[in-house]
């Protein structure tokens, strides 16, 4: 766990300082580039991490596996900030560089329901006072949702929209000069990294919440069983 | 500091509170729970 955060925060600022200081400014945005460097990151994570949910999601409905309920338990809410964060960056790029915070297009619309999509996961293993129950729930609901996320990806490709195409992940080569592909793609690397130590971190807790509430249960019944 | 500045500084801010606060409530969760559980768990109490 520590070498995964410390390897984290060193990529990320190596990342971060390249991105602000080191990479040009575009010839047709300007600064604003920059945005892009927390941006696309975000955007890469709220579809990544929302695929890693219904892996999960499929895990716990097969296999009935416990581990898989709390981590998805646990992913839901950093995935919905990462999808909020995107948003939020997108919408402050939008503003100098569309002249509008946001856009009923193809491609911010669909962003804005995987949110929700996380959001109601967050909230639906939460609602019901069986655990089990609640994680059966909210993998029919990830693995419903998941025909949103090639929605999400493709949405530029079906449909006419303000949002540009896609500039790293398409057939040919990346249509973005090294100069700021690399730092992209370090800062892509650096918040994965972030974001999985977060994920772990709360799975981790998670688990030892359960065996805290498990010995507290043992220990109430072992005191209520004892003679006065 | 030019509007497209402000723009890249309000991005960078956000971010990185955002994930500032994640990454210390989860550290600190983590931490909590451990030591609620080494105080708890029976092999613990053996002698």
């Amino acid at each position: 766990m520590p070498v995964l955060w410390v390897s984290a925060l060193l990529v990320l600022g190596v990342g971060l300082a390249w991105g602000l200081v080191l990479s040009p400014p575009d010839w047709q945005q300007g600064e604003t580039v920059r945005i892009m460097y927390v941006h696309v990151p975000m955007a890469w994570l709220a579809m990544g991490a929302y695929t890693g949910l219904a892996v999960l999601s499929v895990m716990s409905l097969i296999w009935r596996h416990p581990l898989a309920d709390l981590a998805a338990r646990e992913l839901s809410p950093v995935g919905a900030a990462a999808t909020a964060l995107c948003l939020a960056t997108g919408s402050i790029w939008g503003k100098p560089m569309w002249g509008t915070w946001w856009v009923w297009d193809a491609r911010l619309t669909s962003v804005l329901v995987l949110f929700f999509l996380w959001l109601g996961h967050a909230a639906l293993v939460r609602a019901f006072d069986d655990a089990e129950r609640g994680a059966r729930a909210g993998a029919i609901l990830a693995l419903v949702g998941f025909v949103n996320v090639p929605i999400v990806k493709f949405s530029v490709d079906w449909w006419n929209t303000l949002h540009q195409p896609a500039s790293v992940m398409r057939l040919d080569a990346p249509g973005m000069h090294v100069t700021i592909l690399y730092p992209l793609l370090t800062c892509a690397l650096g918040f994965s990294l972030l974001f999985a130590a977060v994920v772990l971190a709360r799975t981790r807790a998670a688990v030892m919440e359960r065996r805290v509430r498990a010995l507290q249960f043992a220990r109430a019944r072992r005191e209520e069983g004892a003679p006065a | 500091m030019s509007l497209h500045w402000w723009h890249v500084a309000a991005s960078y801010a956000v971010t990185l509170a955002t994930f500032g606060a994640l990454a210390i409530g989860a550290a600190l969760r983590h931490r909590a729970a451990k030591r609620l559980l080494a105080t708890l768990d029976p092999r613990g109490e053996r002698p």
